[in-house]
């Protein structure tokens, strides 16, 4: 039934931006804080206030826009979204309609079934974020920190055709996003949101009306949401019912889907000019400087990884998945340490730990210093491997300890004291003369046996380079 | 020139307010009269004026990206109709 129908997806992604001030004023643009703390008679809407725009919100707004090959207006200007809601304490969202400040634009990534896609863009245009409501014991509590921050509204074509592709996509924007580094882009946090337009259609037939899933915070949420809107429109038209076009919600813990009632669903939003804010005039200059500040994006990176450090195409991609552990992997190398191991301690160990469990957002708590340094104490022999990704390792993450000084507090130093070694390979040889007899008629493979006695006698410290080396000189005989 | 009922409803409803049926009809009427003022604006001829987006003749009026100290926040609920102390209370809103 499933296979009659073809789905068709637009999205309009909120990314918040990373700016130090609030869009209008200069409260801090910060995370989480106790409620009303982040705030001022400007993003709290009282009357008679005069917003002033923050000129990196608007930079970065472009920069994204650059990033992701949208056309920058030269003329952008702010309008009023007019709807009485407490999240917005005016009464109105200051947004811009008409002029918004980038146009056009896609995003190349690969679907869920392997094949190239790509979405063209309509828009991005730069607003305020509302603030939070919290409904509990039968009233609604309002905190406005978030009130005023500034966000990017990516509006996308109706060009997705799969719940996979749309998230293909999006992790895809986010990646970009966060490359150029104007947003923490945290679904978590809700720095990334994202609305679903959703319509199916016979295979050949019209489009279908199409529905609005609102606010998904996730990505499995956008997958499960998409999945049940998609299903659910198939079935009321399988049963002769009809798709109404509607603003609905998303309960990730039923796992269904609910239209929103009367009210709620009232649009209309009677946008009109800002009279309080100026226009933006951008110039070819200011769109060039801008450009200027977009570090190297992935397929940059994949490009010099492969092609100066020899990275595999598939280690490349794994470095590169994230802009955090691109940006580690950049400075330890920089720092001075080999390509191939960085890549190799930072894919297997710091993976493990930058990576919480069911989260999509990468933690990185070590600095390529701490990094290099580590590396470079295994390649001084100071200490090894094994060591250092069992117990330095997990020491120095999240700390600012100097990872020499952690080798020497938990006496790991490795020994390279070839002398004391020989002493302690004599003693073993001495004390398991059958085993040296089999060695020497042609058993090569016992040697592993004597690896394990020397370390075991030197409590794990005997250099494994050394070892090898002593044992293969005094088991020939 | 009185604005009719459907749409006095439509713009209560948007701005969550009710009116008794005397009110709704005064509604009609005042914003009928606010309207018949405005429409004097379609009588001045503006065939040589461009259009604009702004009155005034000023662009990229930005601020610099600095963050300042927000206001304390007992003064900032110092006028609200309700609160607990850390946030606006306000009705319920949703179910
Ligand atoms: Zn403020």
């Amino acid at each position: 039934m499933t296979a009659d129908y073809e789905i068709t997806i637009g999205l309009e992604i909120h990314c918040e931006l990373k700016t130090k001030s609030k869009i209008f004023c200069s409260c801090p643009n910060t995370f989480g804080g106790e409620p009303n703390t982040h705030c001022c008679p400007v993003c709290s809407g009282f009357p008679g206030v005069l917003p002033v725009l923050n000129k990196t919100a608007v930079e970065y707004t472009v920069k994204a826009g650059l990033a992701l090959g949208c056309d920058i207006s030269r003329y952008s200007k702010w309008d009023r979204k007019n709807y009485f809601y407490p999240d917005l304490p005016k009464a109105w969202q200051t947004s811009q309609y008409d002029l918004p400040l980038c146009r056009g634009g896609g995003v190349a990534f690969k679907g869920a079934d392997g094949e190239d896609k790509f979405v063209r863009l309509n828009r991005i245009h730069l607003e305020e974020d509302a603030g939070k409501l919290i409904h509990e014991g039968g009233v609604t509590r309002v905190d406005y920190n978030r009130c005023g921050v500034p966000l990017m509204e990516i509006v996308t074509e109706p060009d997705l055709h799969s719940p996979e592709d749309a998230v293909a996509f999006l992790t895809e924007l986010k990646n970009i996003l966060k490359y150029t580094g104007v947003s923490d882009v945290k679904m978590q946090e809700g720095s990334l949101r994202c609305d679903v337009n959703l319509s199916v259609a016979r295979k050949g037939g019209p489009l279908g009306t199409r529905t609005e899933t609102k606010n998904l915070n996730s990505f499995r949420s956008v997958l499960r949401s998409c999945k049940y809107e998609a299903e659910r429109q198939i079935e009321l038209l399988e049963s002769g019912g009809e798709v109404v076009q509607e603003t609905r919600r998303w309960d990730d813990a039923a796992g269904e889907g609910s239209g929103m009632r009367g009210k709620e669903n009232a649009h209309d939003y009677r946008y009109f000019p800002e009279p309080d804010l100026m226009p933006v005039v951008m110039s070819d200059e200011d769109i060039e400087r801008i450009r200027a500040t977009i570090p190297a994006l992935k397929q940059q990176r994949i490009d010099k990884y492969t092609a100066e450090y020899n990275l595999s195409d598939y280690d490349a991609a794994l470095i590169t998945a994230d802009v955090a552990i691109a940006d580690l992997f950049d400075g330890t190398v920089a720092e001075g340490a080999n390509p191939k191991k960085a890549a190799n301690f930072i894919m297997g160990d710091v993976m493990r730990l930058a990576k919480e469990p069911g989260s999509e957002d990468v933690n990185i708590k070590i600095t390529p210093a701490q990094l290099s340094a580590m590396l470079s104490l295994v390649e001084q022999g100071v200490v090894s491997l094994v060591a250092v990704q069992k117990e330095i390792f997990p020491k120095v993450w999240g700390t600012d300890a100097d990872p020499a000084a952690v080798v020497d507090k938990l006496g790991l130093r490795q020994s390279n004291d070839t002398a004391e070694i020989e002493a302690a390979v004599k003693e073993i040889m001495a004390a398991n003369e059958k085993v040296v007899n089999d060695y020497r008629s042609g058993n090569t493979k016992v040697v592993s046996f004597f690896v394990g006695q020397v370390m075991k006698a030197t409590k794990g410290k005997a250099n494994p380079k050394v070892v090898n080396e002593v044992l293969s000189r005094l088991l020939k005989g | 020139m009185k604005i009719d009922r459907k749409e006095v409803l439509h713009i209560a409803e948007l701005s969550r307010l009710t009116f008794t049926e005397e009110e709704l009809d005064a509604m009609g009427e005042q914003m009928g009269s606010v309207l018949e003022k405005f429409r004097r604006l379609d009588e001045v001829d503006v065939s040589d004026v461009p259009p604009t987006a702004h009155i005034l003749p000023f662009v990229n009026v930005l601020r610099e990206d600095k963050a300042a100290e927000p206001m304390p926040r007992e003064e900032l609920l110092k006028n609200a109709p309700e609160s607990d102390g850390s946030a606006y209370i306000v009705p319920k809103v949703l179910e």
